[in-house]
C-alpha cells in the first residue's frame, strides 16, 4: 500500500525535470503545498527580474500532477490533456513561489484541476491554471 | 545555423539574439534558434537526461514543452512588434497536449503572431518531435506590450 507521502516523495525524487526546476512540496493531511525556491536559471526577464512564463506554467502543471498523485495513490502518473495559464502579475525572480491545487473533480478518466501560485501573499496570486488531466486507462 | 531573415532590422536581430543567448531559462534548457522572420519564429528544445518528465519512458517533460511554446510565442510576437522599444509579459497561455513526445527526442516549436495591436499580441504555436504533421502540442497565447514612449 502506497501512502500519499510516499507517492509524493516518489514523484518529486524520480522525475528529473522536477529536480531541474528545484521544486519541492510539503504535505499537510491530503493537502499539498508545492514550493519553488528562487534560482537564477529560472529567470525569463532579467530586467525585473521575473520568472520565465514557461517555468510558472510548468510549476503550476507539476503541482496539479503531484496533487493528483497524492489524492490517488497507486494510480499511474496522470497525463496532461490541456491547460490554460493566466498570468496575474510578475513572478518575482528573487522570491520563493508556492502553489496549491484544487481537484475540482476527479472522474473515472478525467480530472479537472485548478491551481493557484503566490509568493509573499496568499491572497495575491501571481498565476493560475485550469487544466484537464487523463487519470484513467486509455490514451 | 539558424535561418535569420535578412529583412529583419538590426535592433530586432539583436533582441532575438538576447532572447536565445541571454535569457537564463532559455540557456538552462539549451534552447536553439531554428529560424526567425517578421511575426514568425522557430526554436528547438534538444532532449536531455535531466529534462525528462517520465523516467520510465525517457520522454521530455511537459514543462519543457510549455516553456518552449511560451518562449517561441514571445519570439514571434517580439519580431512583429516593430523597432520601437517595448517590454512584454504573457497574459495567458492555453496549451493542448496531443500526445507525449517520442522517447529521448527533442521538440521543435513554430509560432506565428497573427495579430498585433499597440498593446496586445495574439500568437499561435505548434510543437512536434519528428514529423511536422504529427503534433505533440499546440498553444494559443496573448501578450501585453508596454511601450515606454506611449
Amino acid at each position: 500500500m502506497t501512502t500519499a507521502a510516499e507517492q509524493l516523495e516518489a514523484f518529486l525524487s524520480r522525475v528529473p525535470y522536477v529536480r531541474f526546476l528545484g521544486m519541492q512540496a510539503e504535505l499537510a493531511g491530503d493537502e499539498m503545498t508545492a514550493i519553488l525556491p528562487p534560482s537564477p536559471h529560472l529567470i525569463g526577464n532579467t530586467y525585473i527580474p521575473a520568472l520565465h512564463g514557461g517555468v510558472i506554467g510548468a510549476f503550476l502543471e507539476m503541482t496539479a500532477l503531484a496533487q493528483l498523485s497524492v489524492a490517488e495513490p497507486g494510480r499511474r502518473l496522470p497525463k496532461t490533456i490541456d491547460v490554460t495559464i493566466e498570468y496575474l502579475r510578475p513572478g518575482r525572480g528573487g522570491l520563493t513561489s508556492y502553489a496549491r491545487a484544487d481537484l475540482r473533480k476527479v472522474g473515472r478518466r478525467i480530472a479537472n484541476v485548478h491551481v493557484e501560485a503566490w509568493q509573499e501573499d496568499r491572497d495575491k496570486p501571481f498565476a493560475a491554471l485550469r487544466g484537464h488531466f487523463l487519470v484513467g486507462s486509455g490514451s | 545555423m539558424a535561418d535569420i531573415a535578412e529583412n529583419l532590422p538590426e535592433i530586432v536581430r539583436e533582441m532575438v539574439g538576447r532572447m536565445i543567448e541571454s535569457t537564463p531559462q532559455a540557456v538552462a534548457l539549451g534552447l536553439r534558434l531554428v529560424s526567425v522572420n517578421v511575426a514568425r519564429g522557430s526554436i528547438e528544445a534538444p532532449w536531455r537526461e535531466d529534462l525528462v518528465g517520465d523516467p520510465d519512458t525517457g520522454v521530455i517533460a511537459g514543462g519543457v514543452v510549455t516553456t518552449l511554446l511560451d518562449h517561441t510565442c514571445g519570439l514571434a510576437m517580439s519580431t512583429a512588434a516593430g523597432t520601437e522599444p517595448f517590454s512584454t509579459a504573457t497574459l495567458d497561455l492555453r496549451i493542448d497536449y496531443m500526445r507525449p513526445a517520442a522517447p529521448r527526442t527533442g521538440v521543435v516549436c513554430e509560432a506565428h503572431c497573427y495579430k498585433i495591436t499597440r498593446s496586445i499580441g495574439f500568437v499561435r504555436a505548434e510543437a512536434w518531435d519528428v514529423d511536422r504533421t504529427d503534433l505533440v502540442a499546440t498553444a494559443q497565447a496573448a501578450f501585453i506590450l508596454n511601450r515606454p514612449n506611449q
